[in-house]
């Protein structure tokens, strides 16, 4: 195990060390200390490593991530995995807005709940969350998958393209061109892998499943009420 | 008994109304039967004060001119030093401005690098992501960073040359995008991560930063994963430029891209790109002003865009403080959008040579702004390619003629007192006098 002291050695030399590593190494297990909620932490790292961060994080911790697994020992500041291509990033408390907005790939296990915008305009990423979500999650979601087992905020999934949302609790309201959709054997499928990954014990049979309606995908003025 | 004739009365003309033109009516008689707006590629028609609206004055006993032909006038320009390891260094002040692949097609795209490179110039992305024809015939490329993030991935950041974080455009600033599914081909759709012959929708706002003390961070996120090699653009449209640039800098842009609204657009609503923003011209002094007043000018790069189109709207928007300037419509003319060739088939399309605006349609008789492979085939990107070479050293050579005649031995040493403006509102705009005086509107309280 590496530990970098980021108070002492800063985030400049931080972010290099990590982004020069290829995983062919023994060093594959680092350790952040002293984060004390900095801000772009351990981002465009692109090789199989496993970093730990011990502490909150700022603004964009682990974005666009590339292979690594980044673990938050603590909670995440706004836009945390944003963009990620591939790789697993671990939030052991809750995440702020934007988790895992655009995200392309990989998984983002949030443990606690996450705010606003989770998941907005994702694009292949998979976001688990253990807790609650806030209004507008997955707005303009394209695709990859949305696992909530609290409850939903406002306006899911608005605009929402073809990623899947799955909700254990309650919905406070659907976003525009939202629907609930029936829950066929293999979403539950899915489901179950996710939870699995993720490592959350819970029952695929008690999620909802949402999609999109598919009605905004062409323009229609018959549909300008809709925005 | 004398003959009883009727007087015979004088008809008058028929009067159009200027408020209710032929052009408005057709517009209403449109509006009626669809139910919908219209939508179209393009800046601004209508007249605004522009560049046309100045003149240079030229040197005589007072000032004394460059011999042309013989004595210099550098025209490079270098981006990004503020904190970029690696500025970009051009040949010369003229880029080309962003414009995705999708709205244009994959040749486009090749020759506007291949043009671009070959007169020692850079190119930009667009929505949509980096092409492989692009990256391979650019030398320079500036890769943009959108709200939508279609295509963005860490690798291409890193193979760009400079990246622009896009937040505005001058043909729609506050507003989103919309690549209509008919453009919508299997490889576009791929590259944007939705299935293929859907609308794509552009966000009008970043989806994981929202106001200066954000973009600030966001900025140095960027920087963090390209380690701080990369000039960072802040790319705005034309609204409030004097806080939108201050705000820029603030954040930490290495260079500011100010787009008035005669800035093309691939699609947007006609109403919207005719009725908001500023015109160019407009534009340039405050953005200047602020860098001046915080102190860096010339520090943090300006570049103007919107409506540039001759060497002499190169040389005035340098004049007025820009360091360089951007162009895309004239790009796309010059590659051959809107050529008289094609006249038949724009008349088959219900438009003529010059007015063709419906370029999200996707049925660009040139060939350019479509994905339709039978059209695309039309379009050569060599030719093209050759043809903005020759129009990008046109744009410099008359710009150094320009400034040779000013005594100017670079481009950049033009400035506002070379200038004078034809019409108040180009004199109160760019804050150059009125030709034959020393004043402009509001200077000495008047």
């Amino acid at each position: 195990m590496q530990t970098f002291d980021l108070a002492a050695e800063g985030l400049r030399a931080l972010n290099a060390t990590l982004q020069k590593q290829n995983g062919t190494t023994n060093q594959t297990a680092w350790e952040v200390v002293n984060p004390k909620g900095s801000h772009a932490l351990a981002v465009g790292l692109d090789a199989p490593i496993d970093v730990t961060v011990k502490g909150s994080t700022g603004y964009y911790c682990a974005g666009m991530n590339k292979q690594a697994t980044i673990r938050i020992h603590g909670s995440a500041g706004p836009g945390v995995a944003e963009n990620m291509m591939s790789g697993t990033v671990i939030i052991e408390g809750d995440a702020s807005q934007y988790a895992g907005a655009t995200g392309h790939g990989g998984l983002l296990v949030i443990k606690g709940n996450a705010a606003s915008r989770c998941g907005i305009s994702m694009k292949g990423i998979d976001i688990v969350v253990q807790g609650n979500i806030g209004h507008m999650s997955a707005f303009m979601a394209q695709s990859g998958n949305l696992v909530v087992c609290g409850d939903a905020g406002d306006a899911l999934g608005d605009s929402l393209y073809e990623a899947r949302i799955f909700v254990r609790g309650k919905v406070k309201s659907l976003g525009a061109d939202c629907i609930e959709k029936e829950m066929r054997p293999e979403h539950l499928e899915i489901l179950r892998d996710l939870l699995d990954r993720a490592g959350f014990d819970a029952n695929p049979e008690e999620f909802r499943r949402y999609g999109s309606a598919r009605k905004l995908y062409n323009f229609d003025v018959d549909n300008a009420s809709a925005y | 008994m004398k003959d009883k004739t009727e007087p015979k009365i004088p008809q008058t003309v028929p009067r159009q109304s200027w408020t209710f033109s032929n052009e408005v009516n057709s517009e209403i008689r449109r509006a009626a039967a669809t139910g919908i707006y219209d939508i179209r590629g393009g800046g601004a028609k209508r007249r605004v004060p522009h560049f046309d609206d100045l003149l240079f004055l030229g040197a005589s006993i007072s000032r004394y001119p460059l011999e042309g032909y013989r004595e210099k006038c550098v025209t490079e320009v270098t981006l990004g030093t503020r904190f970029a390891k690696k500025p970009i260094k051009l040949d010369i002040p003229i880029t080309i401005a962003g414009m995705s692949f999708g709205s244009l097609s994959g040749p486009a795209k090749e020759a506007l690098g291949r043009g671009a490179s070959a007169a020692g110039t850079s190119t930009t992305t667009g929505d949509g992501g980096m092409t492989e024809e692009e990256r391979g015939h650019s030398k320079t490329l500036v890769y943009q960073y959108l709200p939508s993030r279609y295509g963005m991935n860490p690798d291409d950041l890193r193979r760009a040359d400079a990246i622009e974080l896009v937040v505005g455009q001058g043909a729609k600033p506050g507003g989103g995008g919309m690549l209509l599914g008919q453009k919508i081909s299997d490889r576009v759709a791929k590259m944007r991560n939705l299935p293929k012959g859907i609308d794509q929708r552009s966000a009008c706002r970043h989806p994981d930063w929202t106001g200066p003390d954000d973009l600030e961070i966001k900025i140095m996120e960027i920087r963090e994963i390209t380690g701080w090699e990369k000039p960072i653009y802040v790319k705005i449209g034309g609204t409030r430029p004097y806080y939108d640039t201050t705000l820029a800098v603030k954040s930490g842009a290495d260079v500011v891209v100010l787009d008035g609204m005669q800035g093309g657009t691939a699609a947007t609503q006609d109403v919207f790109i005719e009725h908001v923003g500023l015109p160019t011209l407009a534009c340039i002094y405050p953005a200047v002003k602020a860098l001046q007043d915080l102190g860096m000018h010339r520090k943090v790069q300006l570049i103007v865009s919107g409506g540039i189109r001759t060497g002499a709207d190169v040389a005035k928007a340098l004049a007025l403080g820009a360091d360089a300037v951007s162009i895309g419509t004239a790009a796309l003319v010059a590659l051959g959008d809107n050529d008289p060739r094609w006249e038949e088939e724009y008349r088959k399309l219900g438009t003529t040579t010059g007015a063709y605006d419906d370029w999200h349609e996707g049925r660009d008789p040139a060939g350019i702004t479509t994905q339709d492979p039978e059209l695309m085939a039309r379009f050569d990107p060599i030719e093209g390619g050759r043809r903005l070479k020759n129009y990008l050293k046109v744009l410099t050579l008359e710009a150094q003629t320009i400034a040779r005649a000013c005594g100017k031995n670079h481009l950049h040493n033009l400035e506002p007192e070379d200038l004078c403006a034809l019409t108040m509102e180009a004199a109160a705009m760019a804050r150059v006098p009125l030709a034959g005086t020393d004043w402009y509107p509001g200077k000495n309280g008047f």
